[in-house]
């Protein structure tokens, strides 16, 4: 082909794909732009993190004024779930204990609840969550005694198995037991009530939730953030290097272990009212299972990411029952995998560089040094 | 009294007699090299003494303590510190969070909780970072360090807790001739408060620091004793002319 005929060609095609190009370009310097400004923002030192945490604080509060009613009643179910997600988070994300059964502690708190409420008539806020606190605490304690605390560390494995052994085993008990309504669990449980006041679902019930999410959530970020974080930080990268260094680690982990359990708890009890009713099923497998997914999802090891998992992955389950009734959880179980597999630190790591994410804990010494003349 | 004695002590994995009733003594302030071909049993003999093998037979005792039963904990508790062969300072944490990590030990867990004593270590942290040169660097991941600085890092960690004595297992396996250079200056200072037991392949070093050698050979005590009575000994030459 003669070399002027070749160019003529290509500016041809050039002129038709000027336009395209152009796009494609002003596309990528959008994005050039973006990734430099994280880029410097990150240098700068400012953090991400409570960008992310602020975005998210203002969207949980507005939204029961932009949602419809059956949709704030939806909304407040997913942030009890993330109050439950931050459980499972602390445990696997913070401390790496593999906690295959973290429904035990929200299920049976949730049963227990329910009984005071049948059969003691007991509803008061006051009495009913410090309870079901305690319950997931006290289960926590028990398992948690049994398989983190022998003299020498028990393995992943050991741990993983035993939970969702316990897990399995409460589903079973629950589902045999008339007591505790056998198959049809414990129906219309009285609402949870504050002197006259009663908590039927609604705005009121969503900002007691969100209240509560957000108190527990600062108290877990005080906890991950401090020397006792450091150390679960440790436990988490290299068990064994901890111990030599004089670690109680089994101790460090079964403490972590018990606080799970105790937040777990909560969020079981705040489900029970919600709900007005427990099954079998919020002990068992299931739920110990959707736990995981929504912090694998959002991102393990920050406590935001445990959130903003259990808010996609309800909110994608919701939307996708509704427009695709039959093919659903293969959809969302496809999107769960894309997830994990190019994502393994979750969706959180899109915005959350690693540095930012493990954090640095001397780091408010470094502030007060340079602040310092 | 010795600080650190372990006497009889075999270990055998399967049909493999890894250690076949060693002995080591260390003295206080005392720099103590075991040195020996490969396979002949020293990080064996090193992990029986840090409690990360439990030895078939035999006793360790430390401090005039029976430690043979105790967990690495317990050990490191009394005052024994372990830097392992592969490196094991934790990639993602900053340096000063390495070396804080290790500090802060042995505070109670409300202290832990409550972020007590991060003030009080700062000083502590900083000084070891310094010691080991690597002050400038205190808030990049440990990730970032080359090989010879991430065994620095390790062994700042492990004297962190001021221990009585430190295992230490090849030291400056993958250093070049400089680093190595700099890990004996780094270790000359500690001898004042702590002793050490070195286990390595490079014998310019270990002659060069320790005050004692340990020989041992297919899991059995060759020779022990001073650096010039090692280097006269006949059968200990043998063993190394053999390998050669």
């Amino acid at each position: 082909m003669p070399k002027s005929m070749s160019v003529t060609r290509e500016a041809i095609a050039g002129d038709e794909a000027d336009e395209a190009t152009a796009e494609r370009v002003a596309a990528g310097q959008v994005k050039e732009l973006v990734k430099q400004h994280v880029k410097e923002h990150v240098k700068a030192g400012r953090k991400v993190l409570p960008i992310v945490e602020g975005a998210a604080l203002v969207a949980a509060l507005a939204a029961p004024l932009l949602l419809q009613d059956y949709l704030t009643v939806f909304a407040t179910r997913v942030i009890i779930l993330a109050l439950f997600a931050l459980s499972f988070d602390l445990v696997w994300g913070y401390a790496g204990i593999m906690s295959f059964g973290q429904a035990l502690f929200f299920g049976s708190a949730g049963y227990g609840v329910a009984l005071l409420a049948r059969d003691l008539d007991i509803t008061n806020i006051f009495l009913v969550l410090p309870a079901g606190t305690l319950i997931g605490l006290t289960f926590a304690l028990l398992l948690g005694g049994f398989l983190l605390l022998g003299r020498h560390p028990s393995s992943v494995i050991f741990v993983s198995l035993g939970t969702l052994t316990g897990s399995y085993a409460a589903d079973r008990l629950a589902r045999g037991w008339y007591y505790l309504g056998g198959q049809n669990g414990i129906p219309s449980i009285a609402p949870m009530t504050a002197g006259g006041y009663e908590f039927s679902e609604g705005p009121a019930f969503y900002y007691l939730v969100l209240g509560i999410l957000v108190v527990v959530y600062l108290l877990c970020r005080f906890l991950v953030r401090s020397q006792f974080g450091l150390a679960l930080a440790g436990l988490r990268e290299n068990e064994q290097r901890i111990a030599f260094f004089g670690y109680k680690a089994q101790h460090l982990k079964a403490i972590i272990f018990a606080i799970g359990g105790a937040i777990a708890g909560l969020a079981g009890s705040l489900y029970a009212f919600h709900e007005g009713f427990v099954w079998p099923n919020v002990v068992g497998v299931v739920v110990s299972t959707q736990v995981v997914l929504y912090v694998l999802f959002g991102g393990s090891g920050t406590l935001i990411g445990a959130v903003i998992g259990t808010v996609i992955v309800e909110g994608v389950s919701f939307w996708l029952s509704d427009n695709y009734r039959d093919i659903w959880p293969i959809i969302l179980g496809v999107l769960l995998l894309l997830v994990i597999l190019f994502r393994p630190l979750g969706l959180i790591s899109f915005v959350l560089g690693e540095r930012e994410r493990v954090g640095s804990f001397g780091a408010k010494v470094k502030e007060k040094q340079n602040a310092a003349p | 009294m010795p600080l650190l004695e372990a006497a009889g002590v075999s270990k055998i994995f399967g049909k493999l007699t890894a250690l076949d009733g060693a002995a080591l003594t260390v003295g206080e302030n005392e720099f103590h090299g075991l040195i020996g071909p490969n396979g002949s049993g020293k990080s064996t003999l090193m992990k029986c003494i840090a409690g990360a093998e439990v030895p078939t037979q035999g006793r360790v005792s430390f401090v005039n303590t029976d430690i043979t039963a105790f967990t690495p904990t317990e050990r490191a508790r009394a005052g024994m510190s372990l830097k392992f062969q592969i490196t094991s300072v934790l990639p993602s944490l900053t340096l000063y969070d390495n070396i804080l990590l290790a500090l802060q030990a042995q505070s109670s867990l409300l202290d832990l909780v409550f972020s007590r004593t991060r003030g009080a270590l700062h000083d502590q942290v900083m000084t070891m970072l310094t010691q080991f040169r690597l002050a400038d660097r205190a808030f990049e991941a440990a990730a970032a360090l080359s090989h010879g600085q991430q065994q620095w890092l390790e062994i700042a960690m492990a004297l962190a807790g001021k221990p009585k004595l430190l295992l230490l297992d090849e030291p400056t396996g993958g250093m070049s001739l400089e680093e190595r250079r700099v890990t004996g200056e780094l270790l000359q200072p500690i001898k004042k408060h702590c002793s050490l037991v070195i286990v390595e392949h490079d014998l310019d070093f270990i002659r060069d620091i320790c005050d004692r050698l340990t020989v041992l050979d297919q899991g059995k005590v060759l020779a022990s004793g001073t650096v010039s009575e090692i280097q006269a000994n006949q059968s200990v030459q043998e063993i190394y002319l053999r390998r050669a």
